[in-house]
């Protein structure tokens, strides 16, 4: 099963090649990463997919909180959590496919961000399944190029059980 | 007063307390030499290798238990120093390797002698640091410091640029630094020990199996505490060798592959394994799902990443080995009562028993050739009065010493263990002569090791560090030479050390002493004049060429499963062969 990790590090030179070389040095498989500056810009956080079995995950989270840029951990499957990620597709659009390219986009809210006689370019925001789906209904089309960003994720904040939330009384 | 670069990295090793640096200059590094050619509070050793300084200060480390600290030049002095910086990060070994590097302008731009010392030690390292900017070095060489020495120690590069090393700015040492990434846990988790201690109560085959975190973490005096108190038989690795006295009744010696029978046997057939600062290496697993079948696991070490990595274990603690053994022991002492001796004979009974069957033994040759293992225990019997600090090289003469050494304390054994580098004892060696002058530092080598960092002889006798090292001369890759035998048909591919120099020779051209033993007779002997000289000593002693290494646990088997001795065939094959090799090349590589 896919884990995702979400980690927070030093925002400085080198740490991104400190985590790969502790992937590739201890045969651990990278999915995907995305890294971006936090709200704090001394910090990045990086979202990692990976797979393994419970003794490899657990060794990955141990192996990450051991490097001494690494300020926090965080192994998202411990909880309920929501994932997004979002491809950029350019599609070959022949004047008989068009309709068609604009027809998929709309079933999946996607949008059309750039567009030329003969192609689309569409921009997807969704969970794995999601832009797997679109990429393969739009794959007949000719897809020319595919950029994705890889997954993020972050936790679901816990809801309160119902009986400790305030009551909302409406006015009037 | 605005310091250059140069003088804040002398000024930072002072407050550290730095006494001696192995170094060797080289063109980005000649400020900072220049600077330590004009003072006396640092120590210089000038070797003849970057992996000699490399080695000496993780001897000096091993013995001192201080961070040990080199000084290299970039490019090539930086490539030659990594295998010390490998085999330091194996074992844990606090060490803080100072590289030059090529002018900050000239970064990345294929500089002569450029390298990318950051990138090249990364795997290698605990961490490291490039330092951009003088304003940064002062803060920058604490923090060094700093990480090498706590939590799981290990080594520490910092790069320091020409230009870095030349610019001036004022120096202020931080008193301390914190760095939010890094808070190694020191307290064992309460309830966890007194989990352990319930279970250590409960038990009726504990062993302890304790490894090199027991050094690091000093906390010998802790381990035999709980030992005596609960009983409990010791099991040691080849790293802990020291941490608890060799010849206390209740220690077991080495487990592992080339371990006693009766370590092994107790691990294999114990109820309770309690691992203190051990990371279940496959030398002492063995096949790991057959380990310790019966056993429940306590794992207690700094490290979290060394719990589970191999084997499950059932009450982690993690935490430094001197503080949760204190409370451990604390809550055993009020829980213990005295017949902990009687609830303990039955399990060490059964100890002495398979001890009686295996005891370690080898053969006095019948052509009077000196046995390695004979020359070996001699060394020990003949020194131990002295309290020696005992390094090795890697290979058969290195589990031999592990075998007959039996080390009363700790911080006096020095070897090689997780990375096994071939060359490491004699510079090793020098490392912690250089931090104890007065003390007796021998180092047992092997032919072939020995000649992997050769050059430090003229170190030796320039800086006056007068170690003895025997040669245990078996004109073999030995070990390499006892698995042909065993796992490949006795074809002895590229294992026979043809043409070994004349070591007494050797170290006359260096001016250090060589002496000889050719003959059992003369063994004795030459232990004792080596110990009387106030030189450096080269001890050759041509040993019997085909010994082999026992007991075995061959790699991947079962702990219970050992080889005890020769296999029959092999015995008929190596009395045939013994008359030829030496003198006749071809004879040998076809045997
Ligand atoms: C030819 C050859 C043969 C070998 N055969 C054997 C053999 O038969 N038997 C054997 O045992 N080894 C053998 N070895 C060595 C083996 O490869 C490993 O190096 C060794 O077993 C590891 O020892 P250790 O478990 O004590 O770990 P170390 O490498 O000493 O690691 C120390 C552990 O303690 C932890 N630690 C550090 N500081 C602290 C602290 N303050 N508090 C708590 N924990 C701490 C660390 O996190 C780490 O997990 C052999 C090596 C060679 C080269
Ligand atoms: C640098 C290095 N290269 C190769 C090896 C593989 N190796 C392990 S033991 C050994 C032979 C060691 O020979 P020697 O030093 O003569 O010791 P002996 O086994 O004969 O006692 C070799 C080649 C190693 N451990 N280190
Ligand atoms: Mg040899």
């Amino acid at each position: 099963m896919d884990h995702i990790i979400s980690v927070i590090v030093e925002n400085k030179f080198g740490v991104l090649s400190r985590v790969a070389g502790l992937f590739s040095g201890r045969g651990f498989n990278i999915e995907s990463l995305s890294v971006a500056p936090t709200l704090d810009p001394s910090m990045s956080m990086m979202t990692i997919v990976t797979t393994g079995d419970d003794r490899i995950i657990e060794q990955i989270v141990k192996q990450l909180n051991k490097l001494i840029d690494v300020i926090k951990v965080v192994d998202l499957n411990e909880s309920e959590f929501v994932e997004r990620e979002t491809a950029l597709i350019k599609v070959h659009t022949k004047p008989e496919d068009r309709a068609e390219a604009l027809r998929i986009a709309d079933i999946f809210r996607a949008s059309v961000v750039d567009s030329t006689p003969t192609t689309y370019t569409i921009e997807i925001t969704g969970d794995t399944n999601k832009i797997e789906a679109i990429i393969n209904l739009l794959q007949p089309l000719g897809i020319k190029e595919l950029a994705r960003t890889g997954r993020v994720a972050i936790a679901r904040e816990p809801v309160r059980p119902a009986a400790t939330q305030p009551k909302r009384v409406a006015k009037d | 007063m605005k310091l250059t670069g140069a003088e804040i990295f002398l000024e930072c090793l002072k407050r550290e307390g730095v006494k001696t640096l192995f170094a060797l200059p080289g063109g980005v590094v000649l400020k900072i030499f220049d600077i330590l050619h004009q003072q006396k509070d640092v120590n210089v050793i000038l070797t003849r290798h970057e992996q000699g300084a490399g080695h000496m200060a993780e001897g000096y480390a091993k013995a001192t238990g201080k961070a040990g600290v080199c000084l290299v030049t970039s490019g090539p002095g930086m490539t030659n120093v990594i295998t010390a910086l490998a085999d330091a990060y194996m074992d844990s070994v606090p060490l803080v390797c100072f590289s030059g590097q090529v002018p900050t302008s000239l970064i990345g731009n294929d500089a002569f002698q450029e390298a990318d010392n950051i990138g090249l030690s990364r795997p290698c390292t605990k961490y490291n640091f490039l330092v951009k900017d003088v304003n940064d070095l002062a803060v920058t060489i604490k923090e060094a410091f700093y990480v090498a020495t706590t939590g799981r120690p290990g080594p520490v590069l910092v790069d320091i640029p020409k230009d870095v090393s030349m610019n001036r700015t004022d120096f202020k040492y931080p008193g301390s630094v914190s760095i939010r990434g890094y808070n190694p846990t020191y307290d064992g988790n309460k309830w966890q020990i007194k989990q352990a201690a319930e279970a250590i109560m409960k038990a009726r085959k504990p062993i302890l199996y304790v490894g090199g975190g027991v050094i690091f973490s000093g906390a010998s005096e802790e381990l035999l505490e709980l030992a005596e108190l609960t009983h409990i038989p010791v099991d040691m690795t080849l790293m802990a060798l020291g941490a608890f006295p060799g010849e206390h009744p209740l220690s077991m010696g080495m487990l592992g592959m080339h371990g006693t029978y009766w370590a092994n046997m107790a691990m294999h057939y114990s109820d309770l394994v309690i691992a203190v600062g051990a990371r279940f290496d496959d030398r002492v697993t063995g096949k790991v799902s057959e380990f310790c079948p019966q056993a429940k696991v306590i794992h207690i070490d700094i490290d979290p990443t060394s719990i589970r990595k191999n084997v499950n274990v059932d009450i982690p603690i993690v935490g430094d080995c001197k503080s949760v053994l204190r409370e451990l022991v604390q809550i055993l002492r009020a829980t213990v009562n005295g017949d902990q001796k009687d609830l303990r004979k039955p399990w060490l009974d059964q100890i002495r028993e398979w001890q009686r069957a295996h005891p370690l033994a080898y053969e006095q040759d019948p052509n009077g050739d000196i046995k390695p293992q004979h020359l070996i225990k001699r060394i020990y019997e003949l020194t131990k009065d002295r309290d020696p600090i005992v390094a090795t090289d890697v290979g058969q003469h290195q589990m031999w010493s592990a075998q007959y050494f039996k080390l009363a304390k700790p911080n006096r054994w020095l070897t090689s263990g997780g990375l096994g580098t071939m060359g490491f004892g004699f510079p090793a060696a020098m490392g912690a002569q250089a931090a104890f002058p007065g003390k007796l530092v021998l180092c047992i080598a092997g032919d072939g090791s020995f000649q992997m960092n050769t050059q430090e002889l003229a170190t030796a006798v320039v800086s006056k560090l007068p170690v003895k090292v025997f040669i245990v001369n078996n004109r073999f890759h030995g070990m390499v030479r006892q698995w042909q035998d065993l796992f490949y048909e006795g074809r002895y591919a590229a294992s026979y050390l043809d043409k070994t120099p004349d070591f007494v020779k050797l170290a006359e051209a260096y001016g250090a002493v060589g002496l000889r033993a050719s003959k059992m007779s003369e063994v004795d002997d030459v232990i004792r004049e080596a110990m009387a000289v106030d030189k450096p000593v080269l001890i050759d002693v041509p040993v019997y060429q085909y010994e082999n290494c026992y007991p075995m646990i061959p790699a991947g088997g079962c702990n219970h499963e050992m080889i005890l001795t020769d296999p029959p065939e092999l015995k008929k094959k190596q009395s045939a062969g013994a008359k030829v090799a030496g003198e006749d090349k071809d004879t040998v590589l076809t045997a």
